[in-house]
């Protein structure tokens, strides 16, 4: 199997790339594009540090060959708040203490980009269901939790704080 | 926003604390928010970890591991994983300047007992034998699976107890025994008053026993490194390592150069509950840079991370006590034995720090303790959060409730009967200063509506009254 040219809208951007063959979504947006936010735990799936948005939908990165999101519209967590100013999942997880060592982070923000997209009044219940894919080691969830109902309040309320 | 202030409790040790708007007096930082100055980076996805550093003409490492707990290796063919193609380099014992290393040497500890790549025999399952550096993981991964050793096995023994019987298979031959020597003694001591004398006098004496299972630190990122080589000669080490000195340190030794040719960026760890102590990754990396003279990146898949690096110790711990009507510990007597795995790593150290920990934070006017590190056939155990010490205090506590329960005594009373004050002698010939057990427990038992009695609440650190 040759390499192959694939395009994608990377975060509203064409991006156009070779991609060795069986490369999944995960290796071209960090090794081929640059993009570093989604991270590798397990390559199997199981942790959920990949997740970024395919067509607004959270999916493993990890799993997906990248040729079969071919012309597909891509966000990442760089794509989140790209100007500078945090929007309200990230502030709200800055200051829920939602993060530790942070490699979580990124997959459990786009989860909740996604959820927040779909459903503006999530209740607990529902968090817990969205963030159920991807593993926290450090925190023990109960703060991502709690900064995802912030993060929701936040957006209800149009309150941006930095 | 829910997150809670936790309110400052200034009505304990008021004879301590100094007056208001003195140093002393404003105990204001515990329970006050301070924000990460991390996490504006991990929200924007712009924390550089190790992993997210792409130098160019990156080469990857991937290790062959020994399919066998306890073999002799015969022979070690690499026909046809050199022929795969991108496989670069293959690395054997041969390539590595030192390979016999222990990392806490650094602190005195020896013997070397632990061959960075496996020279005539593997200890555990999982033992790195040869590293195979390539073009794409894929080649490395497929050079690695197309190495083929040849092994005669030998007995293994899994079992810390098994281990110290006489005739049991000799586990790491740099030892000698199965067992790692404290200062010319064949476990860690403690030696306080006569336990025995106590057993007798004693109105009942209870023994149980508690296991552990080793557990795995998990964390979300693993273990791993990029080493680049830098145009004067030196070599740049991207690490998640906990500890980058320690790190720079043993690579150096075992790289047999001075240590400012080697430079560690560090410091931000995806995950590490003392799982990323050791010293395993970078030294192999750092030798296939330079024989390659390329950057290499070594890292755990996520089934290396379970299956070879360290866990916490499986612990056994037998604890027999001398113990009074009314609940006073007048003997403790407590075996200990850590599985240490195939090799010391930080186990020799996790051990001691068990010892230091013993009988608990009670006075205990009769103790002896042998704590044993033991050298067994299981992948190395290492440091996790506060190893040596967690699983002593399970058992401990575990102990105490059952000696609660054994009498009909409540377990606070049953504690604050027993807890240290400041003054008592520990078992080992510190005295004990700062101690705020009662305070603890008392405090306990009022948020968890527990009632006490007027005698028990007006127990106090600083004094052995009312006892
Ligand atoms: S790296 Fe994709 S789910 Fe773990
Ligand atoms: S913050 Fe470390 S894994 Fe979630």
């Amino acid at each position: 199997m040759p390499s192959q040219i694939v395009s994608l809208i990377v975060n509203g951007e064409q991006r156009e790339f070779i991609a060795a063959p069986g490369a999944t979504l995960l290796a071209s947006l960090r090794e081929s594009l640059g993009l570093t936010a989604a991270k590798r735990g397990c390559a199997q799936g199981a942790c959920g540090t990949c997740t970024v948005l395919v067509d607004g939908r959270p999916e493993a990165s990890c799993l997906v060959a990248v040729e079969t999101v071919a012309g597909r519209s891509i966000r990442t967590l760089e794509g989140v708040a790209a100007g500078g100013e945090l929007d309200e999942v990230q502030s709200a997880f800055v200051d829920c203490f939602a993060t530790q060592c942070g490699f979580c982070t990124a997959g459990m923000i786009m989860v909740a980009e996604a959820l927040l997209d779909a459903n503006p009044e999530p209740s607990e219940e529902d968090v817990i269901e969205a963030i159920s894919g991807n593993v926290c080691r450090c925190t023990g969830y109960r703060p991502i939790v709690i900064a995802v109902l912030e993060a929701a309040r936040r957006r209800r309320e149009q309150v941006v704080s930095r | 926003m829910t997150y809670r202030l936790a309110p400052i409790d200034t009505s304990t040790f008021t004879a301590e604390r100094g007056a208001s708007g003195t140093d002393v007096g404003d105990l204001t930082v515990i329970g006050s928010v301070v924000q990460r100055s991390d996490a504006r980076g991990h929200v924007t996805g712009r924390t550089e970890f190790f992993e997210d550093v792409a130098p160019p003409r990156l080469a990857h490492l991937k290790m062959h591991r020994s399919a066998r707990h306890h073999a002799r290796i015969l022979d070690v063919d690499l026909t046809e994983a050199v022929a795969v193609p991108g496989v670069l380099r293959i690395l054997t014992h041969a390539d590595i300047p030192n390979n016999l290393y222990t990392p806490l040497k650094l602190i005195g500890v020896g013997p070397d007992d632990e061959p960075v790549l496996a020279v005539d025999k593997v200890r555990y399952l999982g033992e790195p034998i040869c590293a195979v550096v390539a073009e794409t993981e894929a080649a490395a991964l497929e050079g690695a699976a197309r190495i083929k050793v040849t092994y005669e096995d030998l007995p293994p023994v899994f079992d810390v107890e098994e281990a110290l019987k006489e005739g049991a298979p000799l586990v790491n031959e740099y030892h000698g025994q199965n067992h790692f020597i404290y200062e010319g003694h064949h476990c860690r001591r403690i030696r306080f008053g006569d336990v025995e004398e106590a057993f007798a006098r004693a109105d009942h004496v209870f023994e149980w026993r508690y296991q552990s299972a080793p557990i795995e630190q998990a964390p979300v990122e693993t273990t791993g490194c990029v080493v680049v080589p830098q145009a004067d000669g030196r070599l740049r080490i991207h690490s998640d390592t906990q500890a980058c000195f320690f790190t720079l340190d043993n690579t150096a030794l075992i790289l047999e150069t001075p240590f400012n040719t080697l430079r560690i960026v560090g410091g931000t760890v995806g995950g590490g509950f003392g799982g990323k102590v050791d010293v395993v990754v970078e030294p192999v990396a750092c030798v296939a840079a330079m024989l390659a003279d390329r950057p290499v990146k070594f890292v755990y898949d996520r089934a290396e991370e379970m299956q070879v690096s360290s866990p916490r110790a499986a612990e056994r711990i037998i604890i027999k006590d001398g113990v009074m009507n009314d609940g006073r510990i007048i003997g403790r007597k407590v075996t200990l034995y850590v599985d240490a795995g195939a090799y010391s790593r930080h186990s020799p150290y996790g051990t001691t720090k068990a010892a230091a920990h013993l009988p608990g934070p009670y006075s205990i006017p009769n103790v002896w303790a042998d704590c044993h590190c033991v050298f067994t056939n299981r992948t190395p155990s290492s440091a996790m959060r506060g190893f040596g010490v967690t699983i002593a205090d399970f058992a401990l506590e575990s102990q105490m409730d059952r000696i609660a329960r054994a009498l009909d005594l409540d377990p606070l009373r049953l504690r604050l009967l027993n807890a240290y004050r400041d003054g008592d002698l520990k078992a080992h010939r510190k005295v004990a200063e700062g101690t705020a057990l009662v305070e603890v427990i008392q405090k306990a038992a009022e948020m968890a509506g527990h009632e006490l009695p007027e005698a028990y609440r007006r127990m106090s650190s600083t004094t052995r009254e009312g006892l």
